[in-house]
């Protein structure tokens, strides 16, 4: 296999407790703590695998966004990407377009796998990689816990609602991972000042010949309700009868 | 008026709980006129039990040997090739709704509306986002199709007391060869469905083992209920991923949820935030499971669970 995409969103760190901006205009993201989505951690991790084990030539990690996420693409860099793509763009960009940005560089760089995510934890979407297989017209295998590739096909084992599913599809392919298929290595020092002369190409996503999708539009955001005090009890009696009170027993 | 046309979920000849629940999200648009289709390699029985769902005035059979594993790159171009005239598509936010549904969305050329909550107007939706740490409102663009998924866990099945007309048809769609499935390994059991089971008792990384494990089963047996896990009871091996509960496995609303050893991660709790009564036992008063816990009990698992099934036996 030639050459394997990663994407890697910029998203608040999975620690942060976020919170609502009192205006409703959005969460709260000065001073906050940003990393590069943990699914997308994953996928890196399984291609950096797949290329040491001598059956790609090449990870390139790419990401769309603003142009700090050079951060998490660096951080990408020393783990052990070759290079990375930043697709520049001040707001924020829609799943379709993400999908339809990474078609076009797809065409550019004849990808034969791409690694996604299977959701970035801000918008929690769960949609672009199968949107971009979609536009392939390549197959999907969502939610992946497990990836064998062999000459063009790959089996996947997917993590669905009843169990594990083994699917088999031929390359080219998008695969999305879930958090049980790896665990990422940590990022040493010498990779960090490496990965400072890796290549970091940088385009605006108006030079790519991509068409803006019509975003579904986020309107005003409030924090969840509440649930109400609850109450601490001493034993199992007395447990047993406050569900008897509530009539769940 | 808007017309929306559901994806059900179906499985060994039987409607997932889930398709009714959309049905009720559906039924939320103003002037909605419903119709379900029914993608499989023998959609008879399946057809037949979602015609007597309320508030469904169609159901649509597509019936091709190419559909038996419901695989999403054969339905998505089937469903696409059927969605003129329709406002909107609508799946379930199951695995099986989160892996078909966008790849019909990009073959329409549109954005998914994910998780919908709740429906608000025909184009406008709540849906949570940042784990549930917030509910954002948003609008769809208006003259392009809403491609949605719906929260199952937010709406409760329509009844099912109807009787509306099936109508097979065949769509005119290529069917790509490149995707195959080969097997599902399905944990079986005999306990009340994750997803669907009024009672759920899950245990967390502090049951220490797979054998230790049985306290749960034990006690949910007990109890008639199913069973979940945490994320790190699943990491560590003492369950299938199916029985994970959270961000990442099952976003569930049973009446009565029992968390047992978990220490409430938000991640954990996005899967139960719908549920009716939370009653967490853990060892650490501290624990944050403790703050959405309607009934705490602070103390050794190990000694409570089995009094506790004593007790409910
Ligand atoms: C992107 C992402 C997605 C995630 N998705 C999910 C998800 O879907 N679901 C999920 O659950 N997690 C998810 N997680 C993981 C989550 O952050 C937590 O790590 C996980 O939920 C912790 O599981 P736990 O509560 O069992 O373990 P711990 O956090 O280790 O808690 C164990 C608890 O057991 C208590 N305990 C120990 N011994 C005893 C005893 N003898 N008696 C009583 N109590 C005892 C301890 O006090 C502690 O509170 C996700 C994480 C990430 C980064
Ligand atoms: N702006 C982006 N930049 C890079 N990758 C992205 C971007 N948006 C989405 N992705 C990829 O698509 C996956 C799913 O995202 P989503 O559909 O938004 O939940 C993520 O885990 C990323 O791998």
């Amino acid at each position: 296999m030639d050459k394997i995409l990663v994407g890697l969103k910029r998203v608040v760190d999975y620690n942060v407790r976020v919170r609502v901006r009192s205006d409703g205009s959005g969460v709260e993201t000065d001073g906050v703590k940003m990393s590069i989505n943990p699914f997308d951690e994953i996928a890196l991790e399984e291609a950096l695998r797949i290329r040491d084990r001598g059956d790609a030539s090449e990870v390139i990690v790419v990401s769309i966004g603003s142009s700090d996420a050079q951060q998490q693409l660096r951080t990408g860099l020393a783990m052990g990407a070759d290079r990375a793509i930043l697709v520049e763009s001040a707001e924020s960009v829609d799943p379709l377009t993400v999908a339809r940005v990474f078609m076009s560089l797809i065409e550019r760089e004849t990808a034969d796998l791409v690694l996604l995510g299977k959701q970035a934890i801000d918008g929690d979407n769960s949609q672009t990689g199968q949107m971009l297989a979609a536009l392939w017209g390549r197959p999907q295998a969502t939610f992946a816990s497990k990836l064998d590739i062999e000459g063009s096909t790959a089996t996947v084992t997917r993590e669905i609602d009843s169990g594990l599913e083994i699917v088999e599809v031929d390359l080219p392919a998008v695969v999305t991972v879930d958090l049980r298929m790896n665990e990422p290595r940590y990022v040493k020092l010498p990779d960090i000042m490496k990965a400072k002369k890796k290549p970091l190409d940088m385009l605006a996503l108006n030079e790519l010949n991509v068409e803006q999708a019509a975003a579904i539009r986020e309107v005003r955001f409030e924090p969840p309700s509440e649930r109400e005090k609850g109450v601490i009890v001493d034993d199992v009696a007395s447990l047993v009868t406050a569900l008897k009170d509530k009539g769940l027993l | 008026m808007s017309k929306v046309l559901i994806v059900a979920e179906h499985a060994d000849g039987k409607a997932n709980p889930s398709t009714a629940k959309c049905v009720a999200c559906a039924a939320g648009i103003p002037e909605a006129e419903i119709h379900v289709v029914v993608l499989s390699d023998n959609s008879e029985a399946v057809a037949n039990e979602i015609a007597t769902l309320s508030s469904v005035s169609k159901v649509i059979r597509v019936d091709r040997p190419d559909n038996e594993n419901q695989l999403a790159a054969v339905l998505a171009p089937q469903v696409a090739a059927m969605a003129e005239g329709y406002t909107h598509i609508f799946g379930p936010s199951t695995t099986f709704g989160r892996d078909l549904m966008p790849r019909i969305a990009a073959l329409l050329g549109v954005n998914q509306v994910s998780d919908i909550m709740e429906v608000l107007g025909s184009h406008s939706f709540k849906r949570p986002v940042y784990a549930g740490n917030a509910i954002a409102t948003v609008e769809a663009p208006t003259g392009l199709v809403v491609v949605a998924t719906v929260r199952a866990a937010s709406y409760r099945a329509v009844s099912s007391d109807a009787g509306a007309p099936v109508e097979s048809v065949d769509t005119a769609a290529d069917i790509p060869d490149h995707s195959r499935f080969i097997e599902l390994q399905a944990g079986s059991s005999d306990r009340p469905d994750l997803q669907t089971a009024a009672t759920v008792v899950s245990g967390g990384r502090a049951l220490g083992s797979a054998e230790n494990f049985d306290l749960i089963y034990k006690l949910a047996d007990a109890l008639g209920a199913g069973v979940g896990a945490s994320r790190a009871a699943v990491d560590a091996g003492y369950v299938p991923n199916e029985l994970q509960v959270g961000q990442t496995g099952k976003i569930i609303a049973p009446e009565l949820y029992i968390a047992i050893g978990i220490s409430g991660a938000i991640q954990h709790l996005t899967g139960i935030k719908d549920a009716g009564t939370i009653v967490a036992i853990n060892k650490d008063g501290e624990a944050p499971i403790f703050e959405v816990a309607d009934i705490g009990l602070v103390g050794d698992l190990f000694a409570i669970v089995p009094e506790l099934q004593e007790a409910v036996s």
